[in-house]
C-alpha cells in the first residue's frame, strides 16, 4: 500500500473517531428513546463508512461494495425492529423518557 | 452439504409462508419438530458423506461452502436440542394459532442463525448471522408487548448494537490488515505480523464486543433483564442456547481460528471468567425471582466455560466444551421447570411459592436432577465437565483460579438449594392447594433433558470418546 | 483529498447538528444529512453502488422509519420543550468541546506519530472488480443471510407494530 491510501485511511479513520465520540456521547447523555436511536444510527454510518474507507484502502472496493449491501439490509431490519419496542414502550409508559425503564433492576 | 442446514429451514420457512395457507400454518409445528430432529440426528451421528463440502449438486449450484469440526458438532446438538424443547414449550403456552405460527417461525430463523454461526468460515458472514440471531432474538422477547419484556428487549438490543457496531470496526480492521475476510487469510496475514498496534487493537475491540453478547461480567448489565422478562419458551432459547453461542462459542470459534490462542488472551479469559463465576454466583444469592436467579446462575456458568477455556491447555479446551453442552442441557431444564411452575402458580416470585414438590412431582424430581447436575455432584453430566475444568486449571499451576471454582461450586449448591427449598420442598404455600402439573409436553421436555443429563453422566466415556476428544484434533492444526 | 477533508468536516457538523438539535424532527433530518454526505463520500472511495444502496435506504428509509415514528409520538407541549431545551443544552453542552479537543489531539498524533511500522503489514495486489461477480461468486452466503434477515424483519413488523386491538 502506498503513501496515498495510507494518508486517506488515516485521515478518515480520524473523522470515524470523531463520528464516533459524537454518537456515543448522545447514546450515553439523551433520556429519549427516538434520541438513543438516532445516536445508534450516527455510530452505524460511522461504521459504515470505515468499512468502506477499509475496503478501499485495501484495494478490495468490489468487495467492500458486497459487504456494505450487506450491512445496510441488516441495519435497517435492525432499526425497524428497534423502532417497533420503542412504540410499543411509548404506548406502555405514553412517555419517550428512558428515566421510566427503571422497572427492572437488579 | 452442511448449507442443507441453513437452506433446508429457509425454504420451508418461504413455503409455510407463501403458500397454501391455512393448512400450512397448522402443520408448521411439526416441520419445524422434523427439522430441529434431523439437526439433532446429523449432529448426533455425523457421518463424513453429509458433512463433506465438495459433494452433491446442492454444492454445485449454490456457492455455499461452510467448515465444520468437532465443536460445531457440539453446538449443533445442542441447537437441536434446546430449540426442540423450547418449541415444545411453546405449544402449549401459546394458544392463539396467529401467534404460534409467527413464534414458530421466528424460532426457526434463530436457530438458522445459530446454525450459521456456528459453521462460517468467513469473518463478515459470522457477523451476519450473528446479527439474524439477535434480531429475531429482540423480536421473540418482545414478544407479547408486555411492559417489562420491552424494557428488557431495548437493553438487550441497545447492548447488542453496540457490540455488533464495535465487532464491525474490528472486521474494518482486519480488512485492512489481511485484505479479505474469510479466517484462513486473515490467520496467515496475523501470523505474519503478530505484534503490531492495530493487530491488539482488532482483537480486543472484538473480543470486547463479543464479552457483552455473551454477557460476561463487566457488560452484563442487559442479561438478567431480558432472561427474567422474556416468555418461558424464549428464556429457556436464550438462556439455553443463544447467549452461549453468539457469546462463549464465537469467542472460541474465533480464538481457535482466527487469531489463534495467545497466553495474554488466556490470562484475560480466565480473569474475566473469573469474575463472572463469582459476580454470578453472588448475584444470584439475592434473588428473589426464579428466572432472575437463574440468570444469575447462567452468567456464573458461563464463567466456568471460559475460565476452562483461558487456560490454553488441550484438556482445559476440552472441558470447556463439555460443560458448553452440559450447560446448555441443564440451564434449559431448569428454565422448563421454572416455565412449568409459572405456567401453574402464574408467578416466578420464589417467596410466593413452597411446596410444590408434592402437586408437581415430576418438574420438583427433574428440578433436582438439573441443580445436582449444575453444582457438580456425580454421577450427573456436571460433575465431569467441572471435574476436567477443575483439573485443567490445577495442571496448568492456577492455584488460585482452582480454589475460585470449586468454592464457586459451593456456593452454585447453596442458592441453587435454597431455590429448590423455597419452591418445590416444605410445606405448601398459602392459595396453591389447588394447582396440578404442569402440561404434557412440558413435562416431556423436562424429563428428555433430565435423561440426558443423568446419561451423558452415566455413560460418560462413551460421550467423551465420540465427541469431545476428536475436538483436539483441531486444536493441532 | 481536499474535497475529502471537506466533506468530512461537513460530515462531522451535520452529525454535531444532528445531535445537538433542539426537535426530533430536525434530528432525523439531519440524520439524513449525514448519510447523504457519506454517499458523496462513498462515490468518492469507488464504491457507486453502496453509495447508491446508502441513499436510496439509509437516507431515505431509514429517515421515514425515523418520521414515522416521531409522528407516532405525541409531540411534547411548548413549556415542555423549553423546559427540556434548557436541561438540553446542559447536557449537552461539552460535545462540541469533546469534539475539538478530540480532532486537535488526532491532527497532533497525525502529524506526529509514524506508522510505518503498522503499514508494512497491509497488503497490496489485485482483486476482483465487478461488484456483483463478488455478490454472487464469494458472497452468496451473505445474500441468504439477506433473505433471512428480511423475513425476519417482516416477522418483526408483523408482530410489533400489530396496533393496539388486544389491549
Amino acid at each position: 500500500m502506498n503513501e496515498l491510501y495510507w494518508r486517506i485511511f488515516l485521515n478518515f479513520s480520524f473523522f470515524i473517531i470523531m463520528l464516533f465520540i459524537a454518537g456515543f456521547y448522545c447514546i450515553l447523555v439523551t433520556r429519549n428513546l427516538i434520541r438513543v436511536m438516532i445516536g445508534l444510527e450516527l455510530l452505524i454510518k460511522a461504521v459504515t463508512l470505515f468499512l468502506v474507507v477499509a475496503c478501499y484502502v485495501s484495494g478490495q472496493a468490489a468487495l467492500g461494495q458486497a459487504l456494505i449491501i450487506t450491512l445496510i439490509v441488516m441495519e435497517v431490519v435492525m432499526i425497524a425492529v428497534l423502532a417497533g419496542v420503542v412504540l410499543s414502550i411509548y404506548r406502555h409508559n405514553n412517555s419517550l423518557d428512558a428515566r421510566r425503564l427503571r422497572e427492572l433492576k437488579g | 452439504m452442511p448449507s442443507l442446514l441453513i437452506l433446508m429451514p429457509l425454504a420451508g420457512i418461504m413455503i409455510l409462508n407463501f403458500a397454501f395457507g391455512r393448512t400450512m400454518k397448522r402443520s408448521a409445528f411439526w416441520f419445524a419438530v422434523v427439522l430441529f430432529l434431523i439437526q439433532i440426528i446429523l449432529a448426533i451421528f455425523h457421518h463424513p458423506v453429509f458433512w463433506s463440502n465438495e459433494l452433491e449438486m446442492v454444492d454445485r449450484f449454490f456457492n455455499v461452502s461452510f467448515s465444520m469440526d468437532y465443536i460445531s458438532f457440539i453446538a449443533l446438538l445442542s441447537i437441536g436440542i434446546v430449540s426442540l424443547v423450547s418449541l415444545l414449550v411453546a405449544r402449549c403456552s401459546i394458544d392463539n394459532e396467529e401467534d404460534r405460527f409467527n413464534f414458530i417461525n421466528l424460532l426457526v430463523i434463530a436457530s438458522i442463525g445459530m446454525s450459521g454461526i456456528v459453521m462460517v468460515k468467513d469473518v463478515f458472514s459470522l457477523y451476519v448471522f450473528l446479527e439474524i440471531t439477535a434480531a429475531a432474538s429482540f423480536i421473540l422477547i418482545a414478544f407479547w408487548r408486555k411492559r417489562r419484556a420491552l424494557e428488557g428487549a431495548f437493553k438487550y438490543i441497545l447492548l447488542s448494537a453496540i457490540a455488533t457496531i464495535m465487532m464491525l470496526t474490528a472486521i474494518a480492521l482486519l480488512i485492512v490488515l489481511a485484505g479479505d475476510p474469510s479466517f484462513s487469510v486473515i490467520k496467515s496475514a496475523l501470523g505474519r505480523s503478530s505484534s503490531s498496534f492495530m493487530v491488539t487493537l482488532a482483537v480486543g475491540i472484538f473480543i470486547c464486543g463479543l464479552f457483552i453478547k455473551g454477557g460476561l461480567v463487566p457488560f452484563h448489565g442487559w442479561l438478567p433483564d431480558a432472561y427474567s422478562s422474556a416468555p418461558a419458551p424464549v428464556a429457556i432459547l436464550l438462556a439455553g442456547i443463544v447467549t452461549k453461542v453468539v457469546g462463549i462459542y464465537t469467542i472460541m470459534r474465533v480464538m481457535i481460528s482466527l487469531f489463534g490462542f495467545s497466553a495474554s488472551m488466556g490470562r484475560v479469559f480466565m480473569f474475566i471468567g473469573a469474575l463472572s463465576i463469582l459476580v454470578g454466583a453472588f448475584a444470584a444469592l439475592g434473588q428473589r425471582d426464579f428466572k432472575r436467579m437463574l440468570a444469575y446462575s447462567s452468567i456464573s456458568q458461563i464463567g466456568y466455560i471460559l475460565l476452562g477455556f483461558g487456560t490454553g491447555t488441550t484438556i482445559g479446551i476440552l472441558g470447556a466444551v463439555f460443560h458448553f453442552f452440559n450447560h446448555a442441557i441443564f440451564k434449559s431444564l431448569l428454565f422448563v421447570n421454572s416455565a412449568a411452575v409459572e405456567d401453574s402458580v402464574g408467578t416466578t416470585d420464589m417467596d410466593k411459592m413452597g411446596g410444590l414438590a408434592s402437586r408437581m412431582p415430576i418438574t420438583g424430581a427433574t428440578s433436582v436432577i438439573a441443580l445436582l447436575s449444575a453444582c457438580g455432584i456425580p454421577p450427573l453430566a456436571g460433575f465431569w465437565s467441572k471435574l476436567i475444568i477443575i483439573l485443567a486449571l490445577w495442571k496448568s499451576g492456577h492455584v488460585a483460579y482452582t480454589l475460585i471454582a470449586v468454592f464457586a461450586s459451593v456456593l452454585t449448591l447453596a442458592y441453587l438449594l435454597s431455590m429448590q427449598r423455597r419452591t418445590f420442598f416444605g410445606k405448601l404455600a398459602d392459595g396453591l392447594e389447588d394447582i396440578k402439573e404442569a402440561h404434557t409436553r412440558i413435562r416431556v421436555a423436562s424429563i428428555i433433558l433430565a435423561a440426558i443429563t443423568v446419561l451423558v453422566g452415566v455413560f460418560f466415556p462413551l460421550m467423551f470418546d465420540n465427541f469431545i476428544l476428536p475436538v483436539k484434533d483441531i486444536l493441532l492444526r | 483529498m481536499t474535497i475529502n477533508l471537506m466533506l468530512l468536516t461537513a460530515m462531522i457538523i451535520a452529525a454535531l447538528w444532528t445531535v445537538m438539535g433542539r426537535s426530533l424532527l430536525k434530528a432525523s433530518i439531519g440524520l439524513a444529512l449525514t448519510s447523504a454526505i457519506i454517499t458523496i463520500l462513498m462515490f468518492r472511495l469507488d464504491s457507486p453502488l453502496a453509495a447508491v444502496f446508502e441513499l436510496s435506504v439509509c437516507t431515505g428509509l431509514i429517515t421515514a422509519v425515523f418520521v414515522s415514528t416521531i409522528s407516532l409520538t405525541k409531540p411534547l407541549t411548548f413549556p415542555e420543550i423549553k423546559k427540556l431545551s434548557k436541561d438540553r443544552n446542559k447536557r449537552f453542552r461539552y460535545l462540541p468541546m469533546i469534539i475539538i479537543l478530540v480532532g486537535m489531539a488526532l491532527a497532533y498524533i497525525n502529524l506526529k506519530m509514524d506508522f510505518s511500522a503498522v503499514r508494512e503489514a497491509l497488503p497490496e495486489g489485485a482483486h476482483e472488480t465487478d461488484v456483483r461477480n463478488v455478490l454472487w461468486n464469494t458472497r452468496q452466503l451473505d445474500i441468504f443471510g439477506q433473505i433471512i434477515m428480511i423475513l425476519t424483519g417482516t416477522f418483526g413488523v408483523i408482530i410489533l407494530f400489530k396496533g393496539t386491538r388486544k389491549r
